[in-house]
């Protein structure tokens, strides 16, 4: 077990330097000068340019890029005056977050409930619309979700405040919009996981010993059930806490992931790398975690 | 009660007719199309997706308007006998639009699939034949890859590359591979030891031949249900970037670049988000439900 988690650990850091790495050249790359517009005189924009670092040679810049990071350093945002991007993740983490996790929350509890549902009426009616269900999320993209929502419910109805993020009347269709996909993931596999579970031995011991129904379903079958859903959770708590490009987008909700592509429609280099570290930094090292995590619930799976 | 032998009858044996199969044999692939067409939903889906090519090619000129001519005299207009679908902000002709954008989505989304596959499908299949130092850095690579977040590198790769079909295509393979491949390294290292394969080899069957006449062919059903679950997944890809804006850029349009349109439009002209919006989704549920079939009748695993 541990040889095994210092070899995913060591990967992990790896994949994290890779992708730094990457991303700080792909970054230079882009076509563009973040300091060129209208008002700006070319001396004003060079001494900016200096001001940032940005005159000197590629692998100089690199190194004292890696240098800062190993302080935790991310460096100023090329855009927003006098703001570090540490400071811009301080800001938009937490929402992006909040966001995720009543995301996951609902798509989760509701998933859940569908794939028992129909997993207990298979190829029955409920077990049909389930599944309809199931796949409907999984097949309408969260953007038009999002905005169908948005149309309905605030401009047609106006029940709920069409965007921002100031209270729970905001956070609802946003979490809906968000959580709909992995809700649909989660209710197939908990399906096919109750359905696997169903002929088990143990199920049938349950039944000989008398147990009535609602014992061995609740104790017996969702228990052992849930399990396989636990793996597809780790990538997904990952992917809806740092926030969708989307959804933030759709309902103007100051998260990481509106700043994300609103910095590289700026080309603010130093954003745009510093929240790509961040994210994918988060990405992997959650996968790690729930590699571990899966380790301790499941013991067959030990090495 | 007694038995005697006066109740039994010799009847013989007749060499002829004792080894006839009395059923009709079937191949792999009969057998499967006989599954997939008892699969109501997927023939259904198989049919939508179809139409909907079919209109891609067709649809466009069945109005007398064109797909990029700005009509500022009547934009914004609701669907009606005139304009089937509407009109945008422009006073575009929406029908016109809609299906340009089927074809450009429906060919990202199949292209970017069969480019995937193929990467995939060598790669893949280099690894699990060949083994060692090779599958130990390809499979390295691949895990790299799996643990970058997929969208990160995509929207970067548009960026640089700037707009249109092309740079879409390369960026959904240049993440889209790795899946592909995991799969097909499976199925070989599963292959790989078993009798035909030996037999193959003793023959004297090049690396070649055996990857290509053998071991593909056999995973071939796992391919196909990969490669008609990756196009829904390139079309949404497609649809999500174009839908942030750095996908198709206009005149030329794409479904994502509907939507994105339609959003803005929406308070005004919903039925501008709407049709776009239930374009996507059919098709991606079409998709969706196709793939589904398709596992069904082609995974040997879930025969009885």
């Amino acid at each position: 077990m541990s040889k095994y988690l210092l070899k995913r650990f060591l990967i992990s850091i790896l994949t994290i330097w890779i992708l730094i790495t990457i991303v700080f050249f792909l970054v230079r790359l882009l076509p563009g000068d973040p300091f060129i517009s209208d008002k700006v005189t070319p001396e004003i924009a060079k001494n900016m340019l200096k001001y940032y670092g940005l005159d000197k040679p590629m692998h100089e810049q690199y190194i004292v890029f890696m240098k800062n990071l190993l302080r935790g350093d991310l460096g100023y945002s090329l855009r927003y005056k006098g703001r570090t991007v540490n400071q811009i993740v301080i800001d938009a983490f937490p929402r992006s977050a909040d966001l995720g996790i009543r995301a996951l929350i609902f798509a989760v509890i509701a998933g859940l409930m569908l794939g028992i549902i129909a997993a207990l009426n298979q190829n029955k009616n409920w077990d049909k619309l389930s599944m309809l269900i199931a796949i409907l999320g999984i097949s309408v993209p969260s953007f038009i979700v999002g905005a169908l929502l948005q149309y309905f419910f605030a401009v047609k109805l106006g029940w709920l405040p069409a965007a921002q993020w100031k209270g729970f009347a905001y956070t609802i269709m946003p979490s809906f919009a968000l959580g709909l996909g992995t809700l649909a993931l989660v209710a197939r596999l908990m399906r096919a996981s109750m359905l696997e579970v169903v002929n088990q031995d143990y199920i049938k011991t349950a039944k000989a010993k008398g147990l009535n129904q609602a014992q061995i379903t609740w104790k017996y079958q969702i228990r052992n059930a849930i399990l396989p859903v636990v793996t597809v959770l780790g990538p997904t708590v990952a992917y809806l806490t740092t926030g969708t490009f989307v959804v933030e987008q759709i309902f103007a909700i100051p998260g990481l992931g509106r700043h994300y592509v609103i910095s590289i429609q700026n080309l603010d280099y130093s954003l745009t790398l510093g929240l790509t570290i961040f994210f994918g930094s988060f990405l992997v090292l959650m996968n790690f975690v729930v590699d571990i995590v899966y380790g301790i619930v499941d013991p067959r799976i030990r090495l | 009660m007694e038995i005697t032998s006066s109740k039994f009858k010799h009847i013989g044996i007749n060499s002829e007719t004792n080894q006839t199969i009395v059923r009709p044999s079937i191949t792999y692939w009969q057998d499967a199309w006989r599954r997939l067409r008892s699969n109501k939903a997927a023939i259904f889906s198989l049919i939508l997706i179809a139409i909907f090519t079919l209109f891609a090619f067709v649809g466009p000129t069945m109005t007398e308007y064109d797909y990029k001519t700005n009509d500022y005299l009547s934009i914004n207009q609701f669907p009606s006998s005139e304009h089937w679908f509407g009109t945008d902000e422009l006073g575009r002709d929406l029908w016109e639009r809609v299906w340009e954008g089927a074809k450009v989505s429906l060919f990202i989304g199949l292209m970017a699939a069969l480019v995937q596959t193929t990467l995939g499908i060598i790669f893949g299949g280099i690894a699990g034949l060949f083994g060692g130092k090779v599958d130990m850095i390809i499979m390295r690579i691949v895990d790299i890859l799996i643990a970058i977040p997929y969208m990160i590198v995509v929207i970067m790769i548009m960026v640089i590359m700037g707009s249109g079909i092309v740079p879409i295509i390369i960026a959904l393979t240049i993440t889209g591979w790795v899946d592909m491949a995991r799969l097909v390294r499976g199925q070989i290292l599963q292959l790989k030891n078993q009798e035909f394969i030996l037999a193959a080899r003793t023959l004297g069957a090049s690396s070649g031949r055996l990857l290509f006449k053998h071991l593909l062919p056999n995973s071939l059903g796992v391919i196909i249900i990969n490669l008609t679950m990756s196009i829904p997944r390139a079309i949404f890809s497609e649809a999500f970037l174009s839908f942030i804006g750095i996908g198709i850029k206009p005149p030329m349009t794409s479904w994502g670049q509907l939507a994105n349109i339609g959003a803005r439009a929406m308070r005004i002209a919903p039925y501008q988000l709407l049709i776009p919006g239930i374009f996507i989704s059919l098709t991606m549920l079409a998709l969706n439900i196709l793939g589904d079939g398709l596992r069904d009748c082609l995974d040997p695993r879930l025969r009885k």
